[in-house]
């Protein structure tokens, strides 16, 4: 048999299903974020490790400029390479029909045999090439996907200097391509950059490298010590001008991915949390209100011989179940949630597969910290159960006492009417509260605009490079370095009205143990076209000797103007310099070092030397511009400024982007739930006053107001307060995301602190909406007669 | 002689179907200007609901009310509420002052809306609690909040007063102190009372005394002296 508690508890939670409903929805939500989160980390992780044991991705690569094929053996008796294999990778440049500017890529080599070795990649349809063809390639799926290729189709492409037709015989993902940007470029965009896999026979052909590679790819033992494996190759293949060995880790894709599945547990250890607070509040105040209004009740059961624990039972059981229900909602949604986030990976990253695991450990973590959250917040309140004699409920109600409470000077009253004391006296009478309501709703708007500055940020650091460090319509790739007479030589192409020299320098930073794998890039003294930036975005002009860090770099290795950096070039005579740090520049993509042109080249003992030359031109004449410059001998390819601000606004709006409106969401929702059950109370408690006001003859509004007031009142401390906890929170998050490939410097942000605001004052104008309607179909009579 | 009230036929039922209360079943009354008129009768014989309905709280089902020669039926809810504001005043028997204003300002949130108010001070001086104007209704007893709740009803100087119950949560003592306020009032200035109660002797400082059962008006006796509140039997 049900006991009448039962009834009576189910009987309440009918009575009050929207705030109950809207308290689950905030426990709800920290769920979902938590278990989408931690969803995600976790699938992404696990497919990561799958995907790379699966198709044996290498832990180390190598790249250089030629090698025989005997250094392999000597590479492999490096004590803790398990394998090795030596590969021919080169650029190419892609020509499609339909496009003037000509698509940059890749050709990697595939060992002439069908054992399976290391990188291998993923067949997604179609066959290998056969083993000694020599035209016949595997295209990357995502670029095929992104251009409409398929298997049959043919392709031309230039590779070094020689014009090829390819027959497309598969498509192929790649687990060292999970991540694609042109070169330069940090976004990734599918379209621009195609990678084609050829038999190795037919690539050294090309390459000239017969009998010899010019990149390797190295497995180690369990145990082995990664660093000492690189420093050994390092010394082996520095005659053969290596680059550099680096670890799995330096590999730009997984740094890409890494980054993500880093932002991701940031946030999910920074926002659900405050949703369970905001929810443990909620329930404290309703439960109280609850309580509060039951005293005879109470009284009456304590007096019926319940004991305190059975009463307080009763009142826990309906935060249990209103925090149970919360968490299975947010766990159902989140794993939805979950689902739709990996599909959004799967498209992302070039995943063959991508499972969605959720956490199990998440579940019952969130459920464990909903339950929690939930009882402590009941538990406060039971100690008032508990406090409550029998005689004392069964007391009739006196006035609250509002004696300590706000009185009004002369000067001021005459300034209030009686409807704004009732509001001011409401507040003031529960200042803790008051102020508890606030930071409920400033929390989540703070949450809202921190997490949208983020957005905001990046995109006016986007705004930024492209109109301050790099204004550039286009930048040309040469193959080599070539004489800067080819500066001039461009220069003359009608249309085009400035060129700059420039010069990317491969190189390795040294400062003790701190090292970077970088590059570096060489520009006029004071360039017009490309720049480095100071704090305040003024160009810094780059001196005659010396090197100019961006701040992630200084960061990373530690050094501050008027410190010495060690460079071991990794091109050309391959020269160690010493060099002084003679400023820091700000960077807002990547991680780059500046050195003025000829100072570089005499470093390097190669005077007048470039390797790319950064131009502005009359866009109208973009067209016959490229196809000129195409024509030119030792051009490599283009990056088009357009394109690169295009993929990256793209990046923002399609992937990250979307996340904003889940923040105005969040922003809504713990508002809402704040708000909402913050009305219903005022409403409960208020209602005979609300009343009596209409008979007196207060119109509707103006008895609303008295309600409403007060709520209008408190969001209107919360978004102020929300705001600069908003800021606060966004400069953390900025630290948190920023690395040497991004860099983020949150800035009020106008445009994100409104949205949020907007959404916080939307939400508490509907939960006034519905409190309100509420009001007016209350019946006069019927609460005139309720006690308080 | 001017009539406040004209009933016609007034009914009021509750629910529907089988659920249906019949609150009012055709009551006719006329009430005079300027009198105190009490009503008396069983629970639940409708006398609430008659006050309510007179004073713009409640609509009739059937029939027609009329104050003076407005036709209360036939007023919207926001003529209601015009209503109330400008010509009724109501008191209640759990005095309904607002918590959170001191004595005087809740005098003044009726004098801030009213047409043509007296002053808060005099409101109050009338129920003898002038010197205990800031004082908040925590900080006040029982008969004294209705007192308050009376200054604030009467501060419109309104033409109809409607007292349910007034002293029904209160000593004999403290409810003759209520009630000479009301024949103050009546008396001075000549507003209409009209108030329900279960304790018959207080018929006895009526001009008119209303008998109610089963939803209709059972007599309606007028009384040729009236006594003061002080020689009440109670
Ligand atoms: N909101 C309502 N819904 C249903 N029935 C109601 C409602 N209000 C009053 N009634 C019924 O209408 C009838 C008259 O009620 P009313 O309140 O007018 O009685 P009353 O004479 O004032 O009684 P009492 O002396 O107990 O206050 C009663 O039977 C009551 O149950
Ligand atoms: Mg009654």
């Amino acid at each position: 048999m049900v006991s009448p508690l039962d009834t009576k508890l189910f009987r309440d939670l009918r009575r009050m299903k929207a705030q109950a409903g809207a308290i689950a929805m905030v426990i709800a939500m920290g769920v979902l974020l938590q278990v989408m989160m931690s969803g995600s980390t976790n699938s992404l992780t696990e497919t990561r490790r799958a995907y790379y044991e699966r198709n044996h991705l290498a832990d180390i690569f190598v790249t250089l400029t030629r090698a025989p094929e005997s250094e392999l053996q000597r590479l492999g008796a490096i004590p803790g390479v398990r394998q090795v294999e030596g590969r021919v990778i080169g650029g190419i440049r892609i020509d499609l029909p339909q496009e003037t500017v000509p698509i940059q890529g890749q050709a990697i080599s595939l060992a002439e045999t069908d054992r399976p070795g290391l990188n291998q990649v993923h067949l997604t349809n179609g066959t290998l090439p056969a083993i000694g063809s020599d035209d016949e390639a595997l295209l990357l799926e995502g670029f095929a996907r992104a251009r409409g290729l398929n298997p049959g189709d043919r392709l031309q492409i230039t590779a070094n200097g020689v014009r090829k037709t390819l027959r497309v015989t598969g498509l192929a993902q790649s687990p060292e391509l999970l991540f694609v940007a042109a070169p330069g470029e940090l976004a990734p965009d599918a379209a621009r950059f195609g990678v084609v896999w050829m038999r190795q026979d037919a690539l050294s052909a090309i390459y000239g490298m017969q009998g010899a590679f010019n990149d390797a790819v190295f497995a180690q033992t369990r145990d082995a010590n990664t660093s000492e494996i690189i420093d050994a190759i390092d010394s082996i293949l520095d005659r053969w001008g290596g680059t550099g060995a680096f670890a799995r880790e330096d590999l730009i894709s997984d740094r890409f991915v890494m980054e993500e599945i880093n932002s991701l547990i940031i946030m999910s250890r920074s926002v659900p949390p405050l949703f369970l607070a905001v929810a443990a509040f909620l329930l404290y105040i309703v439960i109280s209100r609850m309580v509060q209004s039951e005293r005879e009740e109470i009284g009456l059961l304590k007096a019926f011989g319940y004991t305190s624990f059975e009463v307080s039972a009763h009142y826990m059981k309906a935060v249990l179940i209103i925090a149970v229900a919360g968490v299975i909602a947010g766990c159902l949604l989140g794993v939805a949630a979950g689902r739709w986030m990996v599909g959004v990976y799967t498209q992302f990253y070039n995943f063959p597969f991508l499972v969605f695991r959720p956490d199990t450990f998440s579940f019952i973590f969130s459920a464990f910290a909903a339950l929690t959250a939930a009882s402590t917040g009941g538990l406060f309140v039971l100690r008032r159960v508990f406090a409550l004699t029998p005689a004392e409920a069964m007391r009739p109600p006196t006035p609250p006492d509002f004696s300590k409470t706000l009185t009004f000077k002369s000067a001021v009253a005459r300034m209030l009417d009686q409807p704004s004391r009732m509001v001011l006296r409401g507040i003031a009478r529960r200042p803790l509260r008051t102020a508890a309501l606030s930071m409920g709703i400033a929390g989540g708007m703070a949450l809202s605009a921190g997490m949208t500055t983020i957005y905001a940020s990046f995109e006016d650091n986007i705004d930024l490079f492209f109109s301050v460090v790099d204004r550039s319509d286009a930048t040309v790739i040469f193959t080599h370095p070539v004489g800067d007479s080819a500066a001039t030589d461009i220069a003359r192409v009608p249309g085009i009205f400035a060129v700059e020299p420039a010069r990317e320098v491969a190189a390795v930073f040294r400062n003790g143990l701190r090292s970077h794998r970088g590059g570096i890039t060489g520009l006029p003294h004071s360039p017009e076209i490309t720049r480095a930036i100071d704090a305040s975005v003024r160009p810094i002009p780059l001196p005659d000797s010396g090197i100019v860090l961006s701040v992630p770099l200084a960061n990373k290795l530690a050094l501050a103007p008027g410190e010495t950096l060690t460079v071991d070039v990794r091109e050309g005579r391959r020269p160690t310099l010493q060099l002084p740090v003679v400023a820091v520049a700000e960077s807002l993509l990547g991680a780059p070092a500046y050195m003025s042109l000829p100072a570089l080249n005499r470093a390097l003992k190669e005077p007048g030397r470039m390797t790319v030359a950064h131009v502005m031109f009359d866009s109208a004449e973009k067209d016959t511009i490229v196809s000129t410059l195409k024509a030119k001998p030792a051009v490599a390819g283009f990056l088009v400024a357009e394109d690169a601000q295009a993929s990256l606004e793209k990046l923002m709006n399609e992937g990250a982007g979307a996340a904003r409106y889940i923040m105005g969401v969040i922003a809504f929702v713990i508002t809402f739930g704040v708000i909402y059950n913050a009305a219903r109370i005022s409403h409960a408690e208020r209602l005979r006053d609300l009343a009596s006001l209409r008979v007196m003859g207060f119109t509707r509004p103006e008895a609303a107001f008295v309600l409403l007031g007060e709520l209008a009142l408190i969001t209107l401390v919360a978004i102020p307060v929300g705001s600069a906890a908003g800021y606060l929170i966004s400069l953390a998050l900025a630290a948190g995301f920023s690395s040497d490939l991004y860099q983020i410097t949150a800035t009020y942000d106008l445009a994100s602190h409104g949205f949020a605001a907007s959404f916080v004052v939307g939400a508490s104008i509907v939960s006034g909406w519905l409190v309100k309607r509420d009001l007016d179909r209350a019946d006069l009579v019927i609460a005139l007669k309720t006690r308080e | 002689m001017q009539t406040a009230f004209v009933t016609r036929g007034l009914t009021k039922v509750y629910g529907e179907g089988h659920a249906a209360v019949h609150a009012l079943r055709g009551v006719d009354i006329d009430v005079p200007q300027g009198e105190i008129i009490v009503m008396l009768g069983a629970s639940g014989s409708g006398k609430s609901t008659l006050l309510n309905i007179l004073g713009g709280l409640d609509r009739a089902t059937e029939g027609q009310a009329f104050f003076q020669d407005t036709n209360l039926s036939e007023l919207s809810d926001r003529e209601l509420t015009i209503y109330r504001r400008r010509h009724v005043g109501f008191v209640f028997q759990f005095y309904n002052l607002m918590p959170s204003l001191t004595a005087g300002e809740n005098v003044e949130l009726v004098t801030e809306i009213a047409e043509n108010p007296m002053p808060a001070a005099e409101a109050l001086d009338l129920v003898g609690l002038d010197h205990r104007r800031d004082h908040f209704p925590s900080q006040l007893s029982g008969g004294e909040q209705q007192r308050v709740a009376i200054a604030r009803a009467v501060a419109k100087q309104p033409e109809v007063l409607f007292c349910d119950e007034p002293t029904g949560a209160l000593d004999s003592a403290t409810g003759r102190a209520v009630l000479n306020v009301l024949r103050d009032v009546n008396v001075r200035l000549g507003t209409t009372v009209l108030m329900v109660t279960h304790a018959a002797s207080i018929a006895d400082m009526a001009h008119r005394v209303v008998r109610m059962q089963d939803g209709r008006i059972g007599e309606v006796n007028v009384n040729e002296t009236q006594k003061t509140p002080e020689e009440i039997e109670w």
